[in-house]
C-alpha cells in the first residue's frame, strides 16, 4: 500500500508511479525516483521494486527538476507592501519554482554584503524555495561607482545588474564587465535607451497611434543591446546576460553574437510569447510592463528565437504591485505583472500544445538553461543533487484568477486567460514546500 | 411580441375625408374665422392631418393659415420607465404662437399623456391664447383630465384593442383599423 | 439597432449610428433655437463634469447641453491626474458613484481613463476627450458641421493639419470621417505624424500644399508651443511658414473648402489671421453645433440607450394591415 504524497513526512522515500520528465536528457519516461537524506539518489525507468525505502504514490503525475526563475523582483527590504520574501517564495513553490533569483531594485539597493545576508536569512525563514540574490552593478543602481562585487559575491550573490533600469553610460558598462570578469559572474543588462523611452508607456506602432499612448520604439531596448556587445567583444573573460527580451532585432542581434562566438545568454519572459501591444486596447494597466509588450512579428520572433536556442531561457520579472498602485490611469501606472505562479502553464499552453518544442524542451527553458545562464546550481535530476522537485498534471486546463494567486499583490497580466498544465506538489531538499490549499 | 390580429375598418377614405372636412368646418364656426388661427400636428401622424384641416379651411375661407409641427418625444413622461430611447423628431413651429388660437392635431386620443406633453412643450413656445384639441379617433381610456374640442369619430374600445390610423403621407393608404392583440 | 450607454470613442462606430446620432443632433439643434431653450427629457437625471484637465470650451458646452435638456449638473474640476492627489483613480470613480450620479462627463490628460470608469461604474460615462486618444463628441460636431454645409459625406477629402500625434481631435475625426467614406489626408511635421497611422485608413503627406490639394474642408490642429520646447520641430516661425494655413496655401484646395479649428487657435501661427474670420471659416459654427451635438449624445447614452432610425409611435409599435396579419 503507498503513501499519499500529501502527507510525506519521511527524508528518505520512493516516488513511485510517475512520468520522469528530464529537460537535460530531453526524454520523458514512466518511472520512479529515489530519495536518500533529501538528495536524489536514483530515477528510473518503470515501478518501484524493492521496499527498503517508504514508497509514496505520485498519482501518474510529471515529475521533473524543481523550475528555477532568474528574474524576481522579491521587493524586500523597502517594498514589503508590494511583496516579501516570503510572499514572493510562497508564490514561487505554488508555481513550482524551487529556486529564484532575485533582483537589486530594492530599497536600500542590493549593493552591500548586509543586504544580501538579509535576503537570505528572510529566505531560510520562510523555508520555501531558494533564493539567489543578484547584486546592483553600481552603488545605489545610479550608474556612478561600482558595488563592491568580492564581497557581495562572497556574501552569496551570483550576479550584477542595475535591473528596474540600464546602465546608461557605455563607459560604466565597460568597468562593469571588466570588474566582473575575473569573478565568473555575469553581468545582466536591462537594455534600454532612456532618452529613446522618453515618456513612453507601450509599444511604438500602430497601437499607440490608435491608443493616444506615447510609444517605447523597439530600437529603445536594441540600441542598448548593441551597445553592450560592442564592448562585450573587448572586454576579455566577461558574460553578459540580456534580460527581459522583446524585440525581433534583439533576436537578430543576439543570433549575430552568438555566430561570432561571444559569450553571451538571453532570456525572455512569457508575456512576450503569449501576449501583445494589441492586447492594450482595454488599457489595462496589469499589462503595462517593461519593456512594453510588442507587436505580432516580435513575438512570433521571440518563440522562434526559443526554438533555436538564440534566446536561452524564459524568466518571469515577476513584478508585483499593490492593486492602488495599479487602479490608476494608464500613464501613471508603474510597469509589471506577478508571473512566477503563471509561467509554467503558459509556457505548456503557448509552446508545448501548438507543437512549437516537446514538454522537456520547454521545461528545460525554466530549469536547467537558466541555471547555466547565472551559474547557479539545480535545474537536473543528476544523482546526489538536492531532491528539489516538482510534480504537475500536465494537461489539467485553468483559468487565471487574481484571489487565487499566492503573491501579495495581485497584478497579473494573465487574468481571465486559460493555461494548461497546473502544479500539484513541489519539494525542496526532498520536502514538500507547499501549502496544502495551494493548486486547489 | 403578441400576434395582432385586424377586426374591422372604422373609417374608409372616405370617411377620413368626411370627418376632416366636418372638423375644419367645427373650427371655422367655433372661432367666428380664421383669424390668430393656427394648426400645429403632434409627430408622426398628426401633422398631415393637421396640413388636411388646414387645407379644408383655406377651401372654406380663402385664406391660408400656418400649420406646424410638433415632436413631444422629449417631453414625454415615461423617459424614465422606457430602456431605450426613442427616435427624436423635429418641432416645427416658425409662427410666433402668443395670443393666437392654436389648433393642436393628433390622429388618436387614448391615454391623454401624448397631449399633456404636446401641451407642455407649446407653451414653452409661447403664450397663446388658447389652445383647443383635435382628434381623428377618441378611442376613450383617458387617464389625464383631457377632452377633445373636434372628434372625427368616437370609438368605444378595449384596452387590448389597437387603433391603427393610416395615411396616405405616411403609409400610402387612408384608413383606420380596429385591431387586436392576441394574448 | 445599437445599444450604446457610453460614448468612449468613434473607433469602431458604424456609418448608420453616426448618421443617426448626427440627425438626433439636427433635431437637438432647434430646441436652442427657440425661446425657451430647454426641454424635460433628462429631468431627474445627474450629470457629474469630471475635468481632470481645464477645458473652458468643453465644460461650458456639455454643461450647456445638460441644462437644456433639464438634468442636473455638477462640476468638479481636479488639476491633473488622481495619483497627484494620494488617491487612485478608482477612489475617485467610486466616490462618484457613491454620490448616485447617473451620467459622467470626463476629461483626463491621460489616454484610457474614461475606459477605466466605464469598466468601473454603473453611471453611462461621455468621454470629452482623453489625452492624445479620443475626443469623440469634437469629431462629431466637427462631422455634423461638415454635413450642414455639404448635405453628405460623398466624394469628399478633409485635410487634418497639424500636430496630430498628439491629437484627440484628429483620431476621432480620422474614425468617423473614414467610417462616412471620405477620404482623409494627415499633414504635418514628420516628427509630430505618429508610426503606422495610414493603418487607420488616411493618406500621409507631409507637404501642406500637396495636402491641400482638391480638399474640401481643412481642419486645423493646435499647435501646442511644449511640443517645441520638447525639441519635435525646431521653431514657431518655421512651423506658421511651412504647416501654418494661409490663404495662399488655401489656392490649393478648392474654392469652397471649409475651414475648422477645433480652438482655442494660435492666430497667426497654426491659421492665418484672415483665414480664421474669412468666410470659408465654419470655426463659429463648429461652437454652436457642439451644444446639439453633445445634448444628442447625452441623451442617446442616457436611457441604457438606443438609437432607432424608423419612426417608433407612442401607442403602437406593430402594423396591422387590411386582411393580413404582421406581428
Amino acid at each position: 500500500m503507498m503513501l499519499k504524497l500529501a502527507n510525506l513526512t519521511h527524508t528518505s522515500y520512493i516516488i513511485d508511479n510517475v512520468v520522469v520528465v528530464d529537460p537535460v536528457r530531453n526524454t520523458s519516461y514512466p518511472g520512479h525516483v529515489a530519495i536518500v537524506e533529501g538528495r536524489i539518489d536514483a530515477v528510473e525507468r518503470g515501478r518501484a521494486k524493492e521496499a527498503s525505502l517508504p514508497i509514496y504514490d505520485g498519482g501518474g503525475l510529471h515529475l521533473a527538476p524543481g523550475f528555477i526563475d532568474i528574474h524576481v523582483h522579491l521587493r524586500e527590504p523597502g517594498h514589503e507592501y508590494k511583496e516579501t520574501v516570503a510572499s514572493g517564495t510562497l508564490a514561487a513553490v505554488a508555481g513550482g519554482f524551487t529556486a529564484v533569483a532575485c533582483m537589486p531594485n530594492t530599497n536600500p539597493a542590493i549593493d552591500d554584503p548586509s543586504v544580501v545576508e538579509f535576503i537570505l536569512k528572510q529566505a531560510k525563514i520562510a523555508g520555501r524555495a531558494r533564493v539567489y540574490p543578484i547584486a546592483a552593478a553600481t552603488k545605489g543602481r545610479k550608474g556612478e561607482i561600482l558595488s563592491e562585487y568580492h564581497e557581495l559575491v562572497a556574501a552569496g550573490a551570483v550576479a550584477v545588474t542595475d535591473d528596474g533600469s540600464p546602465v546608461a553610460s557605455a563607459e560604466m558598462a565597460r568597468r562593469v564587465m571588466e570588474y566582473a570578469a575575473p569573478l565568473g559572474i555575469p553581468f545582466i543588462e536591462h537594455c534600454e535607451d532612456m532618452a529613446a523611452s522618453g515618456e513612453g508607456v507601450m509599444h511604438e506602432g500602430f497601437y499607440s497611434t490608435k491608443l493616444g499612448l506615447k510609444g517605447i520604439p523597439a530600437h529603445s531596448e536594441e540600441v542598448c543591446l548593441a551597445r553592450d556587445l560592442l564592448i562585450l567583444k573587448s572586454v576579455r573573460g566577461a558574460r553578459f546576460h540580456a534580460a527581459h527580451m522583446s524585440t525581433c532585432g534583439s533576436v537578430a542581434l543576439i543570433r549575430r553574437a552568438k555566430e561570432d562566438g561571444l559569450p553571451v545568454t538571453a532570456e525572455t519572459a512569457p508575456h512576450y510569447l503569449c501576449l501583445e501591444d494589441k492586447d492594450l486596447v482595454t488599457y489595462d494597466t496589469n499589462k503595462k510592463i517593461n519593456p512594453p509588450l510588442r507587436g505580432e512579428e516580435d513575438r512570433e520572433a521571440m518563440i522562434e528565437a526559443l526554438k533555436d536556442g538564440t534566446i536561452d531561457c524564459v524568466a518571469s520579472d515577476h513584478a508585483p504591485h499593490a492593486a492602488h498602485e495599479k487602479q490608476v490611469e494608464f500613464n501613471a501606472a508603474p510597469n509589471g505583472s506577478v508571473g512566477l505562479e503563471t509561467m509554467f502553464p503558459l509556457l505548456v499552453k503557448h509552446l508545448v500544445k501548438p507543437g512549437h518544442m516537446t514538454l522537456p524542451q520547454a521545461l528545460a527553458l525554466i530549469t536547467n538553461k537558466p541555471a547555466q545562464c547565472l551559474g547557479i546550481p539545480g535545474g537536473t535530476l543528476a544523482r546526489g543533487v538536492p531532491a528539489d522537485l516538482v510534480l504537475f498534471d500536465p494537461n489539467e486546463e485553468w483559468t487565471v484568477r487574481a484571489d487565487a494567486l499566492h503573491s501579495k499583490s495581485r497584478n497579473s497580466a494573465f487574468i481571465g486567460h486559460a493555461v494548461t498544465g497546473r502544479v500539484k506538489h513541489t519539494l525542496v531538499d526532498g520536502v514538500s514546500v507547499l501549502p496544502a490549499k495551494v493548486g486547489v | 411580441m403578441s400576434e395582432i390580429v385586424y377586426k374591422s375598418t372604422l373609417l374608409d377614405r372616405d370617411a377620413i375625408r368626411r370627418a376632416v372636412k366636418r372638423i375644419a368646418h367645427e373650427i371655422v364656426e367655433r372661432n367666428g374665422g380664421v383669424d390668430g388661427l393656427v394648426v400645429v400636428g403632434i409627430r408622426r401622424r398628426g401633422v398631415p392631418l393637421a396640413e388636411r384641416i388646414a387645407q379644408y379651411i383655406e377651401q372654406i375661407e380663402g385664406r391660408a393659415i400656418p400649420v406646424g409641427a410638433l415632436d413631444i418625444t422629449l417631453y414625454r413622461d415615461d423617459f424614465q420607465v422606457v430602456t431605450k430611447q426613442p427616435h427624436v423628431g423635429k418641432t416645427e413651429i416658425k409662427e410666433d404662437i402668443t395670443d393666437k388660437i392654436v389648433i393642436l392635431v393628433d390622429d388618436v386620443l387614448y391615454t391623454g399623456r401624448t397631449i399633456r406633453a404636446a401641451l407642455d412643450e407649446l407653451i414653452d413656445f409661447g403664450r397663446p391664447k388658447r389652445i383647443q384639441l383635435a382628434v381623428l379617433i377618441d378611442r376613450g381610456h383617458r387617464e389625464f383630465p383631457i377632452k377633445a374640442d373636434y372628434v372625427g369619430k368616437n370609438v368605444p374600445t378595449s384596452e387590448t384593442e389597437l387603433v391603427e390610423v393610416h395615411l396616405d403621407e405616411i403609409d400610402e393608404t387612408d384608413e383606420v383599423l380596429l385591431a387586436e392583440k392576441q394574448p | 439597432m445599437n445599444t450604446r450607454k457610453h460614448l468612449l470613442g468613434l473607433e469602431g462606430m458604424s456609418a448608420e449610428e453616426i448618421t443617426r446620432l448626427l440627425d438626433t443632433a439636427e433635431s437637438f439643434k432647434e430646441v436652442s433655437e427657440r425661446p425657451v431653450k430647454k426641454v424635460p427629457a433628462l429631468r431627474g437625471m445627474t450629470i457629474a463634469n469630471l475635468f481632470f484637465e481645464p477645458s473652458t470650451r468643453t465644460r461650458i458646452s456639455f454643461e450647456l447641453a445638460e441644462k437644456r435638456l433639464s438634468a442636473d449638473s455638477v462640476n468638479f474640476t481636479v488639476g491633473g491626474s488622481s495619483v497627484s492627489k494620494g488617491e487612485t483613480l478608482r477612489d475617485t470613480a467610486e466616490n462618484i458613484q457613491a454620490m448616485k450620479v447617473d451620467m459622467i462627463v470626463i476629461r483626463h490628460s491621460a489616454a484610457g481613463a474614461p475606459h477605466f470608469l466605464a469598466g468601473l461604474l454603473e453611471a453611462s460615462v461621455v468621454n470629452a476627450g482623453d489625452g492624445a486618444h479620443e475626443h469623440p463628441t469634437q469629431g462629431l460636431l466637427d462631422m455634423f458641421t461638415l454635413r450642414e454645409r455639404w448635405g453628405n459625406f460623398d466624394e469628399r477629402k478633409v485635410v487634418i493639419v497639424g500636430d496630430v500625434a498628439h491629437s484627440r481631435v484628429a483620431r476621432s475625426n480620422i474614425h468617423g470621417l473614414v467610417a462616412m467614406g471620405v477620404e482623409v489626408v494627415v499633414c504635418g511635421p514628420p516628427t509630430l505624424i505618429p508610426m503606422n497611422i495610414e493603418r487607420l485608413g488616411v493618406g500621409v503627406e507631409s507637404d501642406l500644399r500637396k495636402a491641400l490639394d482638391g480638399a474640401d474642408a481643412v481642419n486645423v490642429l493646435r499647435i501646442q508651443k511644449e511640443r517645441q520646447a520638447a525639441g519635435l520641430f525646431p521653431s514657431i516661425d518655421e512651423y506658421a511658414r511651412v504647416w501654418g494655413v494661409s490663404a495662399d496655401a488655401l489656392k490649393h484646395a478648392k474654392p469652397d473648402c471649409v475651414v475648422m479649428h477645433p480652438g482655442p487657435m494660435n492666430r497667426g501661427i497654426e491659421i492665418a489671421q484672415d483665414v480664421a474670420d474669412g468666410e470659408r471659416s465654419v470655426i463659429l459654427d463648429q461652437v454652436t453645433n457642439g451644444v446639439a451635438v453633445r445634448m444628442a449624445v447625452l441623451y442617446l447614452c442616457s436611457g441604457g440607450a438606443a438609437i432607432e432610425s424608423e419612426e417608433e409611435q407612442t401607442t403602437t409599435e406593430a402594423k396591422t394591415t387590411k386582411g393580413k396579419q404582421v406581428a
